[in-house]
């Protein structure tokens, strides 16, 4: 509470770097709250399992490396692979079974999938982490005049864009995006055009999970790579999603990085309160827009 | 299923039950280890530490005083109404005669007030807090392997000497790290250096880049880590990163164990100055011990979990020349023998429950430097047992005597 | 929150004198429980029973799902715990201040998330949690993660020592039969009817002239109320109040205490209290396994299990006397 008694105002150029790694921080998020509302609006289920899934790929760049010598780059590919194909599995196995139930049924069936995958990733590797370095390419970093700019972390940023923008065009501009979006408003009706509805669902989640995995890898570098990593995001993210709007595609990506920007500011100003600044947001603007700043009204 | 699930409800409920009440203590010396078995700290205690108290009482032969020695232990999941409700169970329900370990400050508050209710001994590897040999000391608190005030004395003090006297803090921003903070703060002050400025970190941070460049543009020559765990690790993670000791500032980590530092591994770790009690390569004794942990956990030991297997055999040595089990008898002997073994040389109990020792302060190497598995440190300086913990004098122990 | 609503249907006054035996059977067990059991683990189990049985009001009863319960449960557990340690209140007063704190968060909490329904209305409740939990981290008074300690249990009306374990299993077991009994009454109620109409289907209950708003909001009040008072009680078992209490996990918990037991049962939440309590203290010593197991045990209660230990019980019990009384009439039940 004392945070506000001995800030003094910091002077630009400080202050635009505090915004530029707000930003980068928040490209995860947006990755992250992308995944989770395609599978909200296809599935209708709050996935929370996703951030055991980023975890998940995370550590499947740490394996890659240590035991099929396979970098960085690869794993960049063969993470969201793998772990999707596994949320696939997770889909057919799991979550069909509860698409007629309340929402609140997804949400506990997938915390516990979390609990088991993280419970058995304590057991196995501990939970102080391990190590992973940045890419020989990509390490050192560039002198922005107001800042030192690690080049790995422009690298994220870029990256993120492109996947979220990708991701947007995809849904938004395609033939496919278009079955997407017409299946979760009426199932039964795009069923009858032709289209296997069920296995689009299957494919969706698996790619919702992916990009929770690319994400994964692209932390690991950065943040500690340990079985916790993901359960210390997901509800932060869950609420970026809420206030993006549940299921809005563009929502979730730019209130990914406009909380982050947000974050980032308060950082500099009241840091103390940098974990909660995003669920003080979420209330308000739950009980002001309650869908959320993209959502419809339903 | 439903019926299948009641049967279990009941077989549950059964196990309730537990061993009988009434427990003759003396008939067998029960040794509790209650640690952090499944989170942030069970790697550098945890089954470490349950490992390390059966290896003490294997070596010291299973018996002491012609009665059997059993280990058994729990996990208190860093939460203090678990760890009290467990130690409770424990003294009152199943005989334990004493706990050892316990890796979280809070819970070992609340154990520290169960024990003392009971007169039983606490054998504290784990902890931080100095609190537990202060205002929270207890007539049967043994503090064995460390505490705040060494860590912040051995750092802090250790640091101005070398020229770093201005500091900037990333703290957590929790009673512990305050603690830190204010106590490397008094250290550094007192050396003639300054303190720039702070910030206050929520635990479980992820990204740490906005401080860390807070800090940088303080240009203060040192930065203080007052945090644990995940948080210290992702701090220097992106320290590194952000190139923060290649431009020349020193990061001191004011709460870090070797298994931090095998975690980060040396390319992210190297350059940070840390305070330890013990670490594995120091001379033969420690190897040999050491080499034994490292065949069962593949990581290097903790100074904790070193110090469960030092407390533990301490502890049993008392109950032999004292003939006896009772937790105040046990600990007034305890204060009488001087403690030896791999870890500890001369070191001495001291009435508010203080284990004297020396501190070390150690660099961690650089990724060349570093010529076999596990060879992470290399050593800066002794902290003599006088200088690296808090001085009677100014003890807010009610059991210290002032004269 | 559709599911079959196990307690109330024709027959009840049949059930109602079975549901009398039961109870009288549960109350002897409950008294005679510190004699064969350690008595500081039952009274936890008491307390989070009793925190079950409010979370469950809302949740099973008006169809509320709360994210954010524990910061009753906590807030209740420090008001409680520094009143008592650093005002010197009697354990009793200590209790009600706490409640009264859980219960006036519970009327501002409540009508803020009264206005939302769902997903939107847990969202909102974790939201504010999360505010409390801030506080709870900043404010001085709460001491931090190291919480408040050794607060003392002081003495009943000046004469029992509550430092007696039986002493204070007593009181605690008093404290839970009237917070129970506070919630039995309440769903038995013509009260407790309009809240499970508004589960059912708030559309018709609107329509049939209820003011639906005005009912949710007394039941998330009582509820949180109730909530303080076991987390009040909970700080004088322990004699400490901590953060872990108001922490999110805390919520998640109770939320599968209740599911574990049986979402809309009166004894459920009591038998998921006891079964995850003594699953967290026999448990613990298999480290992460724990975590795994909760999890195992949340998906198994999602997809097989979804009416909870005593709702299976009671279906299952329930269909066979009606097999048997109405064997003409082929499989009354649907599903």
């Amino acid at each position: 509470m004392s945070g506000w008694l001995h800030i003094a105002f910091p002077p630009l150029p400080a202050l635009f770097a505090q915004l530029l790694i707000g930003l980068i921080n928040g490209a995860f998020y947006a990755m992250l709250s992308l995944g989770l509302a395609v599978i909200f609006g296809l599935l209708n289920i709050i996935n929370f399992t996703h951030g055991a899934q980023y975890m998940l790929g995370a550590f499947c760049a740490y394996l890659a490396l240590s035991y099929l010598g396979v970098d960085y780059w690869g794993a960049l590919i063969l993470a969201p692979i793998v772990i999707g194909l596994i949320g696939i599995a997770m889909e057919r196995l799991f979550l069909r079974h509860i698409y007629r139930l309340d929402h609140l049924y997804g949400l506990l069936l997938t915390f516990g999938l979390a609990l088991i995958i993280e419970g058995l990733f304590r057991q196995q590797w501990g939970s102080s982490g391990l190590p992973y370095s940045i890419p020989e390419i990509l390490s050192g970093g560039q002198n922005l005049g107001f800042m030192f700019l690690p080049n790995y972390r422009g690298w994220v940023i870029v990256a993120s864009m492109v996947i979220c923008l990708v991701t947007w065009l995809v849904i938004e501009r395609t033939k496919l995006g278009a079955y997407l979006r017409a299946a979760t408003e009426n199932p039964t009706l795009v069923r009858a055009f032709g289209v296997n509805v069920p296995r689009m669902i299957t494919l969706t989640y698996g790619f919702g999970v992916g990009l929770a995995a690319l994400a994964g890898v692209m932390a690991a570098p950065i943040y500690q790579v340990n079985p916790l990593m993901g359960s210390n995001i997901i509800i932060t993210v869950f609420a970026v999603v809420v206030i993006g709007g549940m299921g809005s595609i563009l929502g979730s990506i730019v209130s990914g990085f406009v909380l982050g920007l947000v974050e980032g500011l308060t950082k500099v100003f009241y840091p103390e309160a940098s974990a909660t600044v995003i669920f003080v947001i979420m209330a308000i603007v739950l009980l002001v827009k309650p869908a959320g700043l993209f959502g419809r009204a339903t | 299923m439903g019926g299948k699930t009641w049967v279990a409800a009941v077989a549950l409920l059964g196990a309730m039950a537990g061993p009988a009440a009434a427990q003759i203590s003396g008939d067998v010396v029960k040794i509790g280890v209650l640690s952090d078995m499944s989170s942030l700290y069970a790697d550098l205690a945890g089954p470490g530490s349950v490992w390390a108290a059966q290896m003490a009482v294997k070596d010291f032969g299973g018996k002491v005083a012609g009665k059997p020695v059993e280990v058994i232990s729990g996990d208190h999941l860093n939460k203090p109404d678990v760890g009290s409700s467990i130690a409770r169970q424990w003294f009152d329900d199943n005989g334990v005669d004493a706990i050892v370990d316990v890796p979280t400050s809070s819970v070992a508050l609340a154990v520290q007030n169960v024990a003392k209710e009971r007169g039983k001994v606490f054998l504290m590897s784990g902890p931080a807090s100095s609190d537990l040999t202060g205002k929270a000391c207890s007539p049967t608190g043994v503090h064995w392997t460390y505490d705040t005030y060494a860590l912040a004395h051995g750092t802090g003090g250790a640091l101005v000497k070398q020229g770093g006297d201005t500091w900037f803090f990333i703290t957590a921003d929790y009673a512990f790290g305050h603690a830190l903070e204010h106590d490397t703060t008094a250290v550094v002050l007192a050396a003639g250096g300054k303190v720039l400025g702070s910030v206050n970190v929520p635990l479980n941070t992820a990204d740490f880049s906005s401080y860390l460049l807070q800090a940088q543009q303080s240009k203060a020559k040192v930065i203080g880590l007052a945090n644990a765990g995940g948080d210290t690790d992702n701090s220097i993670k992106q320290a590194g990163e952000f190139g923060i000791v290649a431009a020349g500032q020193r990061l001191a980590g004011l709460l870090v164990f070797v298994t931090d530092v095998n975690s980060l591994g040396l390319k992210a770790a190297q350059g940070l100055v840390l305070t330890e009690s013990f670490y594995w390569d120091q001379d033969d004794a420690t190897r040999a011990w050491s080499k034994r942990f490292i065949d069962q956990f593949h990581r290097p030991p903790s100074m904790v979990q070193a110090g469960v297997y030092g407390a533990v055999t301490h502890y049993l040595k008392a109950i032999e020349a004292a003939k006896t089990d009772d937790g105040a008898k046990v600990v007034a002997e305890m204060r009488a023998l001087p403690i030896n073994d791999f870890m500890t040389k001369n070191g001495k109990l001291r009435e508010d429950g203080r284990v004297m020792r020396d501190m070390y302060l150690f660099e961690v190497k650089t990724p060349a430097e570093s010529k076999y598995q596990f060879d992470y440190y290399k050593q800066l300086a002794t902290i003599p047992a006088d200088q690296a913990f808090r001085p009677l004098s100014e003890s807010e122990c009610p059991l210290v005597k002032k004269g | 929150m559709q599911h079959d609503s196990v307690i109330a249907t024709a027959g009840e006054a049949r059930e109602g004198t079975a549901a009398r035996l039961v109870a009288a059977a549960l109350i002897l067990a409950a008294v005679a429980a510190p004699f064969f059991f350690y008595p500081v683990f039952v009274m936890k189990a008491l307390c989070f029973a009793l925190f079950a049985c409010a979370f469950n009001l809302l949740i099973g009863y008006a169809g509320l799902v709360s994210f954010g319960h524990a910061a009753f449960f906590g807030s209740a557990g420090y008001i409680t715990a520094y009143t008592v340690k650093v005002w010197g209140l009697s354990p009793i007063a200590g209790i009600l201040a706490g409640t009264a704190v859980a219960t006036v968060m519970g009327a501002v909490f409540g009508w803020l998330a009264i206005r939302r329904l769902g997903i939107y209305f847990a969202m909102v409740t974790l939201a504010l949690a999360q505010m409390i939990y801030f506080f709870c981290v900043e404010a001085k008074f709460t001491g931090g993660e190291d919480g408040i300690q050794a607060v003392p249990r002081g003495t009943l009306f000046g004469l029992i020592d509550l430092n007696q374990p039986f002493a204070m299993y007593y009181f605690v077991l008093a404290i839970f039969l009237i917070g129970f009994a506070i919630i039995y009454r309440a769903i038995h109620s013509p009260f407790g009817q309009v809240l499970k109409a508004i589960r059912e289907n708030e559309p018709r209950a609107v329509s049939l002239g209820y003011r639906t708003e005005h009912y949710k909001l007394v039941a998330f009040i009582l509820s949180a109320g109730l909530a303080g008072m076991a987390g009040g009680t909970k700080s004088l078992v322990f004699q400490l109040a901590s953060l872990t209490d108001v922490d999110f996990a805390t919520s998640g918990d109770v939320l599968l205490m209740t599911l574990i037991g049986g979402l809309g049962t009166v004894l459920g939440p009591v038998v998921g209290a006891f079964i995850s309590v003594t699953m967290e203290n026999y448990l613990a010593q298999f480290g992460s396994w724990v975590t795994v197991i909760q999890g195992v045990i949340f998906v198994v209660c999602v997809l097989t299990f979804r009416r909870g230990v005593i709702g299976e019980i009671a279906y299952h019990l329930r269909r066979r006397r009606l097999i048997s009384s109405a064997s003409a009439t082929r499989d009354p039940l649907p599903g």
